[in-house]
């Protein structure tokens, strides 16, 4: 019955809405931009969080990516012939990693190289990463078939090899694949899994991150890529061949509480500082990209966000400026009603709802536009956009609450009209 | 009966004693209503009379509990309602009186039936029991066929016969009407003076304000007012006093 009358009463309002429809259409626009500002906003914000949860899954939320990097001076001296660079991460540095940090979990070393690998006819260039078990725990991609590797594959330096699921088509086309053959370089190996991969890098803002696996990967222990193909490189470059010892490509870290992760990366290249002479090296930490993708939608809110404050705040001006005029205009009309015996916060409650549909509709409307907004967003700039649950009911309680705050004033003067002097108002 | 008083006298639906209004005009009192002890019977047809700042529309105000005395005591039905809130007033205008006013004062955007359903909205009924009694309503004061016109569709003595409609939905014991005929043709202005007389004999207390003599003559008492004071009184020579 009280849920028939609240409806009832909103009805009621619509009607005196709808008795002047432009006026009540201008009236509202305040509120239509301001909400849909907030709308975009929003999207835009949750769209770019989203993008980098997604990143930092795919790099390992409490991941550290040390990596090797020829330093400026080594690059300098690399075209000299005959020159043969060394730098990079040492197995040493592996072992101070895994060893004498507190909240390091586990570790992933991985030895990188590129080497032509063929099945009978077919033949292509993959990236071989020697490393160990713990990779796939790291670097965790879905196993499609077989298994990855074991700690007695490295103890024993088994020559089996873990491919790609984009290596398996391309180098073993659909033939049985596990247990299947393939060179690698010069030597044999056996296939003993396909995993998934990712590529390519993640990016927010101005940090960039390499994600870790690629999709011409092949994993192989790293004693046997040790073994097999030693710690020195030879390049083929446009000015002649190009030698460089490197030990370890990579070491990824993974610490056991994300709070931790910053201070651990801190130490590690604190401590790498100690040990290496020239800087050749990186750290990088995925964590950072969710700062920086934070950073991204802060800035959107600011900027979003003034314009939607402004645009609700004249909205509501807009509004109560217009039940101002509105009240004046039907002073008889309340002076009536008051006579009839209705009492000063029923007039009150009529303005007030009068206000509220008002700017709801607007915000209805607001979140029409502002859907669109997003859309085009992703449309001309690929930015991805993402509505949610909050992205709808926040601008809506917005524009409940503009209705209700700025209705507030116009309702009050209503209520004050004194039915003697509003009954002889012409 | 002692404890009840001489103002629970039940004959007496009102009474007034020592009543006063005043308004502060600058530095300059004016007496509206300068100390008028009065009481009508239940069922009786007043006309208050009296040239223009007499205090008739005053009188009216008051005894139609849209304004509250400077002093003295108001009792409506033995109760005294001269100390009560704006919204114990409000109660009292929605449950036990109605107004029909010289310009109608219909609410031009809402449909006759939805004027006449006015007073029931702010009582609380629902829209099907309100939309029987308005139809009703509408019936009685021979507007049947008109329900869904707007105001301003209407004529004047059709308009005041909806706001006739809208001041009986209550079912008032009292109905104020404030120059009723004010804004109709002579002929309209009969007929809606005999409405008010067959609603007077169907036992409705009704007090009206005019300030035309041929119009107090329907009705059976008259009040006479000048400078916030009573003039005189002309009773109905049928009431037993």
């Amino acid at each position: 019955m009280r849920q028939t009358r609240f409806a009832r009463n909103i009805w009621l309002g619509i009607e005196n809405l709808l008795l002047h429809k432009l006026r009540s259409f201008l009236t509202m626009l305040g509120v239509v931009f301001g909400v849909g500002s907030v709308v975009a906003m929003l999207s835009v914000g949750e769209g770019a969080s989203k993008e980098a949860l997604e990143q930092i899954r795919k790099l390992g939320s409490n991941n550290i990516i040390v990596s090797s990097v020829k330093s400026a001076e080594e690059e300098a001296l690399s075209t000299t012939h005959s020159h043969m660079s060394i730098y990079g991460l040492l197995y040493e540095d592996h072992r101070r990693i895994a060893e004498s940090f507190g909240h390091v979990k586990q570790t992933a070393p991985a030895k990188i190289m590129r080497k032509d690998s063929r099945l009978g006819e077919k033949e292509m260039e993959l990236r071989v990463v020697g490393t160990i078990p713990q990779w796939f725990e790291l670097v965790p991609r879905e196993v499609v078939a077989g298994r990855v590797l074991l700690p007695l594959d490295v103890a024993q330096k088994t020559p089996v090899a873990v491919l790609t699921v984009h290596g398996a088509r391309k180098i073993l086309a659909g033939e049985n694949t596990i247990g299947q053959t393939i060179r690698i370089g010069g030597d044999q190996f056996e296939v003993i899994g396909i995993v998934k991969s990712e590529s390519g890098e993640a990016q927010a803002g101005n940090i960039q991150i390499q994600i870790p696996d690629q999709d011409v990967d092949v994993y192989i222990p790293i004693e046997v890529a040790r073994r097999y193909f030693g710690d020195i490189f030879t390049k083929r470059t446009s000015s002649g061949d190009e030698r460089e010892k490197v030990e370890l490509h990579q070491i990824i870290v993974e610490v056991d509480e994300d709070e931790r992760v910053e201070a651990e990366a801190a130490g590690i290249e604190r401590m790498l500082q100690q040990f290496h002479k020239k800087k050749d090296y990186t750290v990088s930490v995925p964590l950072a990209l969710r700062k920086q993708a934070e950073a991204t939608k802060r800035r959107f809110n600011i900027v979003l966000g003034s314009i939607a404050g402004i645009s609700l705040l004249v909205g509501g001006i807009g509004i109560m400026n217009i039940m101002l005029a509105s009240v004046t205009e039907r002073t008889r009309e309340i002076g009536i009603r008051r006579a009839i015996g209705a009492k000063r916060r029923q007039i009150v409650y009529q303005f007030l709802i009068e206000t509220t549909v008002l700017s709801t509709t607007g915000g209805i409307i607001g979140l029409g536009m502002g859907a669109l907004i997003p859309f085009l967003i992703t449309y001309f700039s690929g930015m991805i956009t993402v509505m949610t649950w909050k992205g709808i009911l926040l601008p809506l309680s917005i524009s409940v609450t503009i209705g209700i705050l700025f209705g507030l004033y116009p309702a009050m003067h209503a209520a004050k009209v004194d039915p003697i002097v509003a009954l002889r108002h012409e | 009966m002692l404890s009840q008083g001489p103002s629970n006298n039940n004959q007496d639906i009102v009474k007034l004693e020592e009543a006063q209004k005043i308004y502060q005009m600058g530095m300059q009192e004016v007496k509206a209503l300068a100390g008028i002890t009065v009481s009508f019977k239940r069922g009786s047809f007043w006309a208050i009379m009296g040239p223009s700042g007499s205090g008739k529309s005053t009188m009216m105000n008051i005894l139609g509990c849209l304004d509250r005395l400077s002093s003295g005591r108001y009792f409506l039905e033995g109760q005294d309602v001269s100390t009560l809130g704006d919204d114990s007033l409000s109660e009292l205008r929605l449950k036990h009186l109605g107004f029909i006013f010289q310009s109608f004062n219909l609410i031009p955007q809402l449909t006759v039936q939805r004027n006449i359903e006015l007073p029931l909205y702010y009582l609380g009924w629902d829209s099907t029991r309100s939309a029987q009694r308005a139809e009703e309503l509408a019936g009685e004061v021979g507007l049947g066929d008109r329900v869904r016109h707007r105001p301003t569709e209407l004529s004047g003595g059709e308009m005041q016969r909806v706001a006739i409609a809208r001041a009986l939905a209550n079912d008032p014991q009292i109905l104020f009407a404030d120059e009723p005929t004010g804004n109709l043709d002579s002929t309209t202005g009969e007929q809606i003076l005999e409405l008010l007389v067959k609603l007077n004999e169907q036992g409705k207390t009704i007090i009206m304000v005019t300030h035309e003599s041929t119009i107090a003559d329907y009705a059976g008492n008259r009040l006479h007012m000048l400078d916030g004071r009573i003039d005189r009184i002309e009773r109905d020579s049928n009431e037993a006093n």
